[in-house]
């Protein structure tokens, strides 16, 4: 039943791709970009991947459809007609496509228990994680700890693109045309302001306990970063960029950034000052179960404060550019 | 091949539709915020393909439930890695769209022939 | 642990943990300072790891103290070393010689960022370079690359910004290929570990999923080397950058895809796909010998000096492709040396046009008439920048040239015809380094050109540390000599 459900959710998700390619209407293409993450993220959720679909949804649905809007509000809404010369680009697709599904027939079939990819390393996290960490979200475990070299150059990517992109458009005070006239946000609109208020709080809350509770169920320092920057959106979106960076003024958000990223770091450098390896928790406390619980934790929490500082900061410098 | 096989290689046929899309959008069209959508595709197929060797049968999701020794898990790493990779896309579009976004300042156009013309 | 075992982590974070800090230095010349000081130091390490390894060891660094497979494992080995000489080498000369240029061509205020996206694309160049973890490569790549659009979209002309468009477009295709075909070698052997995989992939027998993965990552890393067909981002990417980061990125930033390229193939495929071998050069080298003939070609007919020392990069990265398609230990020598070397030999260039640019605003060739009668020191480096390029003897560009045509002659009257073909295309470079010296030299300044005068201080100091490094590794290769051949050796003792 399930996997029907699955075969169905795949065939929404082709043609919904091929509706974006073919839409003319930029605005139309990212909307259902944004049905296309929503898509992806059930699909993800069927698959076992709770984590990734948490992640899926906040991100893709939520915050890149958001960035995507402010850049057409400065751009174009419609894409030129024209013709296309087609041949090289066709050839090179369709050789890539080839090469692929000539590599898909050999490969082990979904869901076997018996194939390569479930047996060497696999197994390890999930017999290990409940001896080593003491907490029972394995995503959690390998995320933070075994592969917490990983995530940190992931923080640092948001890091690299926050910074690309206050660089790039070199943002500077002032009120953009993302806000309505003057920057007053949606007050002549009743319904989406008072249900927007009232969702606010929820969603805030929400990425709260995402962030805190990732040890125990989906969810972690990314999820709850980017939940509760969209939340700060629709916040900023209804009530008005002045008092959404009243809330969180520009500067704040650079340190809540620059916090995150260099606690993250911290906590391996203190590693290797108390006679451990780069981010080995295990000598943050007498016993090493403790001191890992207490690391990824604390980095859980750094990714946060990273995801989200830099992805308000995106969208403010966004929203802050005046159409030309 | 039985229809369960076919079924079992659906998933991975749609990642290469699914790539094929995106790829086709990013080399084909002129506008710059398509090429980026379909870049965006492009990348979801992958996370797609990673997904989806994660899955094993009568699984679920990695979060271990000591009451129930004999559950069967999915397999963790292939999600830890696309939660990586999802936040490196986003990244990549944001930082994407803030060229688009200067480009239009500069040149009056996001058409990639119209640019090239422009100079 | 003592700090000297800490060394193989500390080249990584010192750099990618200064990046953070560095944004709040706004006052003027503090972000310099602090960026300059945190590359010096990433220099004096990979010193430090340089003069291990070259005695054949290589180092291992757990992360989070698990072991591999289970955790990420950073390894240097010869190869590494030599790498991560060239990344903090140029990355340190180029930002410390670069303030006045980078002054000129980047608004005071926006200088914190840009000495950040510096560190991080230096940080990730390295992470890439040091990692054992295929999936952890990806990550630092796409923290160097992302790094490098930011340098790039920051040159003063409005074209930086499509052309950093085009890369980020190329960029981001070339690391998803090569993030598909990790995910295939991870779905048939379940491991990500670089000689975890070499392992294992020899108990697999389904072969069209292994041979698709070796094509994808063989294709990503191509483009992100620019390897001809695939290098049309590049010439405009290095044209319209700003001038100090075309002298790093054109040292290093190809390279280190080159160099992943290489160890993906010498280390997981080559000793366990049958006939991969012969694939791989027969896949390599036309494309490698198209690639420095057409290259040379257009740069003697281009007229922008940067884009012509840009093709001239093209070019110079098919020599080294021609010496690993030969797939002997005294070929891939040769282009592990090639690496170094150009290196140096663009190093130097690219921080003579850099001082260049100070004082003409226009970088045609054309413009440059007769500029050495007003700045001689600028030119005179040009001058062994160039000779160095094309492998005079007493430059290091001639040791790896003579290395190179040594091991082709081994291979008969093939050989002989890729000799006739690497003599032409170093007279092709002999003819668009002397159409530029012979501007600079005997053709008479412009009007406009009269009252310029030489290029700052510390560039000036800085070009010429690096063009007498030209000539020093010449005379002198035995360092990088010895790294190269342990890393040709540890390349080619992976059995067949």
């Amino acid at each position: 039943m399930i996997s029907l459900f699955g075969i169905f959710l795949l065939t929404l998700l082709v043609i919904v791709a091929i509706a974006i390619v073919h839409t003319r209407n930029l605005f139309a293409a990212v909307m259902l970009t944004s049905i296309f993450s929503l898509l992806m993220a059930a699909n993800f959720f069927i698959l076992d991947a709770a984590d990734v679909a948490l992640t899926e949804a906040a991100v893709g649905a939520g915050v890149t459809m958001v960035i995507f809007l402010s850049a057409l509000a400065l751009t174009a809404e419609r894409e030129k007609r024209r013709t296309y010369t087609r041949s090289a680009g066709l050839i090179v697709v369709g050789v890539t496509a080839i090469t692929l599904i000539y590599a898909t027939f050999d490969k082990p079939p979904l869901g076997d228990p018996d194939a390569p990819v479930h047996q060497h390393v696999a197994p390890y996290y999930i017999e290990k994680t409940p001896e080593f960490m003491g907490f029972p979200n394995v995503v959690t475990a390998v995320l933070a700890s075994f592969r917490g070299y990983d995530t940190l150059g992931e923080v640092f990517v948001v890091f690299t693109a926050c910074i690309g992109v206050l660089f790039i458009l070199d943002a500077r005070r002032g009120v953009g045309s993302m806000y309505g006239r003057r920057g007053r946000g949606l007050h002549h609109h009743h319904i989406p302001q008072n249900v927007g208020r009232l969702l606010v709080p929820l969603i805030v809350l929400f990425g709260l306990y995402v962030q805190f509770h990732g040890e125990y169920s989906a969810g972690g320092g990314f999820q709850a970063g980017a939940i509760i920057a969209t939340g700060i959106i629709l916040y900023g979106l209804i009530e008005g960029e002045n008092a959404a960076l009243a809330a969180i003024p520009r500067p704040a958000l650079l340190f809540l950034m620059v916090g995150g990223a260099s606690l993250y770091g911290l906590v391996g450098v203190v590693c290797m000052l108390l006679g451990g390896h780069f981010l080995d928790y295990s000598v943050l406390a007498e016993n090493p179960v403790t001191g890992r619980q207490i690391g990824v934790i604390a980095i859980e929490l750094g990714v946060g404060m990273t995801v989200c500082g830099a992805l308000l900061s995106i969208f403010h410098a966004f929203a802050a550019r005046k159409h030309s | 091949m039985t229809l369960i096989e076919i079924l079992g290689h659906f998933n991975y046929w749609v990642f290469a539709i699914l790539l094929m899309v995106g790829f086709y959008a990013v080399i084909v069209k002129h506008n710059l915020i398509k090429k980026l959508i379909g870049l965006s595709i492009f990348q979801s197929a992958v996370f797609l393909m990673y997904i989806t060797m994660d899955k094993v049968e009568g699984g679920t999701a990695p979060i271990i439930q000591p009451d129930l020794p004999d559950q069967i898990y999915s397999n963790p790493l292939p999600q830890v890695l696309i939660l990586t990779a999802i936040v490196v896309g986003v990244s990549t579009l944001a930082l994407g769209l803030s060229l688009i976004v200067r480009i239009n300042e500069r040149y009056g156009t996001i058409e990639e022939d119209e640019i090239l013309e422009a100079d | 642990m003592t700090f000297n075992e800490h060394l193989p982590a500390l080249q990584v974070i010192v750099p990618l943990l200064s990046a953070p800090i560095v944004i709040l230095l706004t006052p003027r010349g503090l972000a310099w300072a602090a960026a300059a000081a945190s590359t010096l130091f990433s220099l004096f390490i990979a010193i430090a790891l340089a003069m291990t390894t070259v005695t054949g060891t290589a180092l291992t660094y757990d992360l989070g103290g698990w072991e591999a497979p289970y955790g990420i494992t950073l390894s240097i080995d010869a190869f590494s070393s030599l790498l991560l000489l060239i990344v903090t080498g140029a990355g340190a000369v180029a930002i410390i010689a670069g303030k006045a240029s980078i002054d000129v061509q980047i608004e005071t205020h926006r200088q914190p960022l840009f000495y950040s996206a510096w560190l991080l694309a230096l940080a990730g160049l390295i992470g890439m370079v040091i990692s054992a973890d295929a999936f952890n490569i990806f990550v630092f790549m796409e923290i160097s690359s992302l790094a490098s659009y930011i340098l790039i979209a920051g040159g003063p002309d409005r074209r930086a910004l499509p052309a950093t468009f085009k890369y980020l477009i190329t960029g981001t295709i070339g690391a998803t290929f090569y993030l598909i075909g990790v995910g295939l070698i991870y779905m048939l052997t379940g491991t990500l570990n670089l000689a975890d995989m070499e392992a294992r992939i020899s108990e697999v027998t389904s072969l069209n999923p292994l041979l698709a993965a070796a094509g994808f990552i063989t294709i990503g890393l191509a483009l992100k080397a620019a390897v001809f067909p695939l290098h049309v981002w590049l010439p405009n990417a290095y044209t319209h950058a700003p001038h100090m980061v075309t002298a790093f990125l054109a040292a290093c930033g190809t390279k280190v895809a080159i160099y992943v390229l290489l160890r993906f193939n010498f280390f997981v495929f080559q000793a366990n796909l049958p006939e991969h071998a012969v694939q791989f050069a027969f896949f390599l080298m036309p494309l490698a010998l198209l690639g420095t003939v057409i290259a040379s070609a257009v740069a003697m007919f281009e007229g922008h000096l940067k884009r012509l020392l840009a093709f001239s990069s093209v070019a110079q990265m098919g020599y080294v492709l021609i010496g690993a398609s030969l797939l002997n230990a005294s070929g891939l020598m040769a282009s592990v040396i090639h690496l170094f070397n150009h290196a140096m030999a663009k190093a130097a260039l690219f921080l003579a046009v850099a001082s260049l640019a100070i004082r003409f605003r226009d970088l045609r060739v054309d413009e440059l008439a007769g500029a050495a009668r007003t700045m001689p020191w600028t030119c005179a480096a040009f001058v062994v920048g160039g000779l160095s390029l094309v492998g005079i003897p007493g430059t290091a560009g001639f040791i790896s040239k003579w290395l190179l045509i040594l091991s082709v002659m081994d291979h008969g009257h093939f050989g002989i015809l890729l000799v006739a073909i690497i003599v032409l295309t170093s007279l092709m470079a002999v003819y668009y380094v002397w159409r530029v010296v012979e501007k600079l030299y005997f053709a008479a300044p412009r009007l406009s050109n009269v009252r310029v005068n030489e290029a700052p201080l510390t560039l000036l100091v800085a070009t010429w540390i690096v063009a007498l490094g030209n000539v020093a590794f010449g005379l002198y290769p035995e360092l990088p000599l010895t790294l190269a051949s342990h890393a040709a050796e540890t390349l080619m003792e992976h059995p067949r």
